[in-house]
């Protein structure tokens, strides 16, 4: 099987008036059409990475990569149109938090519709069929009632519906989802993942999820990569992950309060090994 | 000896003609030292019954009594001695253009307490931040920094109550670790008594003695932490909730 994206040595730099600032240090991995996790801590880089992809960096960022292939498609030769005509259409991103990342002053409707009219040019009742059938796709009852309603009445879990919906109008061959389920209660995230997941098994799309939730991204994803500042620590079959190796990994898994576990105080991240140093 | 004692407590919003009861009839009774858990969705309304005991929500019914003594209409001076609250983000509970100094001294002013230096100096020692931080504003601290000021903030009055809003759901699970460790040690250093708000159940098994489970505004059901762990729950919809905690595969 091809990789449908194939990323070698990615680096993202940000010049400041103190100097680069390193976000992401020479990063590799290829994704088929699975299910791949980046966790990491704040600033470990991950939304970096998973934005470099879009190339959704904004100056003084820089991205560097000796390779990034997307279906063949070289990413870093790629000009703002044609990336522009990959955005959305077959690459597809779910922001973290739908207070922020959905139009406050227009309706879910004409949100979800607009690129299908702008870009697709389909007429007005057809993109609303479609815009309806996507919200019943992400398991909200009412989608007639929620067409008409702006996000501000939306809550959390049906604005993080919404925008999965809106991603997957375009029918993406990659979804990068950075931080879907964090807003979310657990049921919710529950259902939520549960979408992604027969969304990656029925339609074969590649799936890269952000987060920093450790135990979350090991249940729902096939593989892991961990990475601190900026870079990749370890990679992990995730059902392995509780034989992960990387003292970083180890860390992050026992910091977890646990259902029934020891009183004790909980282990805190030790960042003084060797490890840590060589990326500093 | 009970410190909180809440009896059929409910709160009903009302807007545009629309009334919505975020809290029905519920009660709870936390002892003096105890930490107790609510645990819900959001929506669930626990964050309401500590909001309640503020004196930030519009309480229709029931009783709210600390340290034996019924609550005054306004909550006054005497009562942000006993109880203060901590909130879930510490990104939008710090005043921006306040120097941490500024923001662990007001409450001082206030209550015209001397020997403002010292306190602040020693607050910030306490929940582990250099006393140096006292210049800085909140833009200029981690996340994990911001909720440490928040706990300072919280006890410059040596209060015996503590309510905990989420205290960790905006932190890095890491930081989430340090900041569950530091809550810990200061309950067991001063005696406090927590009321504390989480969604997620692993958060609250670890820091409470028992917890309340709570759905569309009503209890569901009490656990102690020994039900919790043993999987000893009654009702459906406990068990669906500690289904989907997230900790459960690696258990």
């Amino acid at each position: 099987m091809t990789a449908l994206l194939d990323v070698q040595n990615l680096r993202v730099t940000f010049d400041t008036e103190t100097g680069p600032v390193h976000a992401v240090r020479g990063v590799s991995f290829s994704l088929g059409r699975e299910r791949l996790g980046i966790v990491g801590e704040s600033g470990s880089g991950k939304t970096m990475t998973g934005r470099s992809v879009l190339r959704l960096i904004r100056p003084p960022g820089r991205i560097e990569a000796d390779r990034m292939l997307f279906d063949g498609q070289d990413l870093m030769a790629a000009g703002e149109r044609e990336m522009r005509a990959l955005r959305g259409k077959r690459i597809g991103m779910v922001m973290q938090d739908p207070k922020y990342s959905l139009n406050p002053v227009m309706n879910v409707g004409e949100q979800l519709t607009e690129g299908l009219r702008r870009r697709d040019r389909i007429g007005r009742a057809e993109a609303r069929d479609k815009a309806i059938a996507a919200l019943e796709a992400v398991q909200i009852r009412s989608p007639e009632r929620v067409m008409t309603a702006f996000p501000h009445e939306l809550s959390g879990g049906m604005g993080q519906r919404v925008m999965i919906a809106m991603m997957l109008i375009p029918e993406p061959d990659l979804l990068i989802a950075d931080e879907p389920t964090s807003a979310l209660d657990v049921t919710v995230q529950a259902e939520v993942l549960s979408i992604l997941d027969r969304l990656v098994r029925d339609r074969g799309m590649g799936l890269i999820f952000i987060s920093h939730d450790l135990r979350l991204v090991s249940r729902f994803c096939d593989r892991v990569l961990v990475m601190f500042k900026g870079k990749i620590v370890e990679e992990v079959a995730a059902k392995n992950l509780l034989q992960a190796k990387h003292p970083y990994t180890q860390g992050l898994l026992n910091c977890l309060p646990r259902i029934g576990g020891p009183r004790e105080p909980l282990p805190s991240l030790d960042r003084s090994g060797d490890w840590a140093k060589e990326t500093a | 000896m009970a410190m909180i004692e809440i009896e059929n407590l409910s709160v009903t919003f009302r807007a545009k003609g629309h009334e919505v009861r975020a809290v029905e009839g519920v009660s709870l009774s936390v002892s003096e030292r105890e930490s107790y858990g609510l645990v819900g969705e959001s929506g669930s309304g626990k964050s309401t019954i500590l909001r309640a005991i503020c004196g930030m929500a519009p309480v229709t019914g029931g009783t709210i009594r600390i340290g034996g003594k019924a609550l005054p209409a306004r909550r006054d001076k005497a009562f942000s001695r006993h109880v203060q609250m901590v909130f879930q983000d510490p990104y939008a509970s710090l005043h921006p253009r306040h120097t941490i100094d500024r923001t662990l001294a007001e409450p001082l002013a206030i209550h015209g307490i001397r020997n403002t230096d010292a306190r602040v100096v020693k607050a910030l020692t306490d929940v582990g931040l250099p006393p140096a931080f006292r210049f800085r504003y909140p833009h200029q601290l981690s996340g994990g920094q911001r909720q440490r000021v928040a706990i300072a903030r919280a006890l410059m009055l040596e209060p015996e109550i503590l309510l905990l809003d989420e205290p960790t759901s905006a932190l890095d699970a890491s930081v989430q670790a340090e900041v569950l460790n530091l809550l810990d040690r200061l309950r067991a250093e001063r005696g406090l008594t927590f009321l504390m708000v989480s969604h997620d159940l692993a958060v609250i098994d670890h820091m409470c003695d028992r917890i309340l489970v709570m759905q569309h505004g009503r209890a569901v059901e009490e656990l102690s932490r020994e039900a919790l762990a043993g999987a000893r729950m009654q009702t459906a919809y406990a068990r669906s909730l500690f289904d989907a905690s997230a900790d459960r595969l690696l258990g």
